[in-house]
């Protein structure tokens, strides 16, 4: 599953993106955000405001209960702020 | 016309070439959006428009799609910038012509108000504290919601 990170979700976790193999368990996009806010402080700290969290799935913005395929494009951010 | 861009734009010529050769072309509407200088904040006023390429394109695509459907459109043009940007520095122009002046007028305030909760961008603004992130506003969401159908 590749992941891209943007905006303070990118600058706490401290990277862009990467490639990342999940556990069997984690089915949806819910299961997802848990799963990485285990992996480290900056993780955590990243996705500590969980509802405010966006997401898109190759390129569609889904809710949280949407399921998440291993070989999805999940992106991560928070609300939007251009024009 | 969907345009994600660094470079600045030349206002003057996007809407000319927008209702060029087009004698349909009733009324040009346009909405332009600047960088403001926020210095009584405590703030110096630049910013960074990061942006999902990709996603981006296609989220905007599908924006112009909705307002052609809503309004019967001869031209649409959405230019929008990203990269460091300094106060005054044009951010974006939403532009859309028709025979009328209404159809024209209400799908560029539809357009802006959507692309802002829509388009995946997101602003960093540089301050006398270091750089922050500029928050979602619900004013902008307001915005946006009155337009659902």
């Amino acid at each position: 599953m590749k992941l891209l990170y943007f905006a303070w979700v990118r600058t706490n976790i401290g990277k862009a993106e990467e490639e990342v193999v999940a556990p069997d368990h984690v089915l949806t996009v819910e299961n997802l955000l848990d799963w990485l806010a285990t992996l480290g402080p900056q993780y955590a700290a990243a996705l500590d405001r969980r509802n405010v969290i966006k997401v898109a799935i190759n390129h569609e913005y889904v809710e949280h209960d949407h399921p998440v395929r291993p070989d999805d494009e999940v992106a991560l951010f928070p609300p939007v702020t251009g024009g | 016309m969907i345009r994600v861009q660094r470079e600045d734009f030349d206002i003057g010529a996007e809407l000319e070439r927008l209702s060029a050769g087009n004698t349909k072309v009733g009324g040009l509407a346009s909405f332009v959006g600047l960088v403001r200088d926020l210095a009584e904040q405590g703030t110096v006023g630049a910013m960074t428009l990061e942006h999902y390429p990709g996603m981006t394109e296609k989220r905007l695509a599908e924006i112009e799609a909705e307002a052609r459907s809503r309004w019967p459109l001869e031209g649409v043009l959405i230019i929008h910038r990203y990269g460091r940007l300094e106060p005054g520095d044009r951010i974006v122009l939403v532009a859309t012509t028709s025979a009328h002046r209404q159809a024209a007028l209400e799908s560029c305030a539809f357009l802006i108000d959507w692309l802002k909760t829509r388009a995946p961008f997101w602003k960093l603004e540089e301050g006398a504290k270091g750089a922050a992130w500029v928050e979602a506003k619900e004013s902008d969401d307001r915005a946006a919601e009155k337009w659902k159908r």
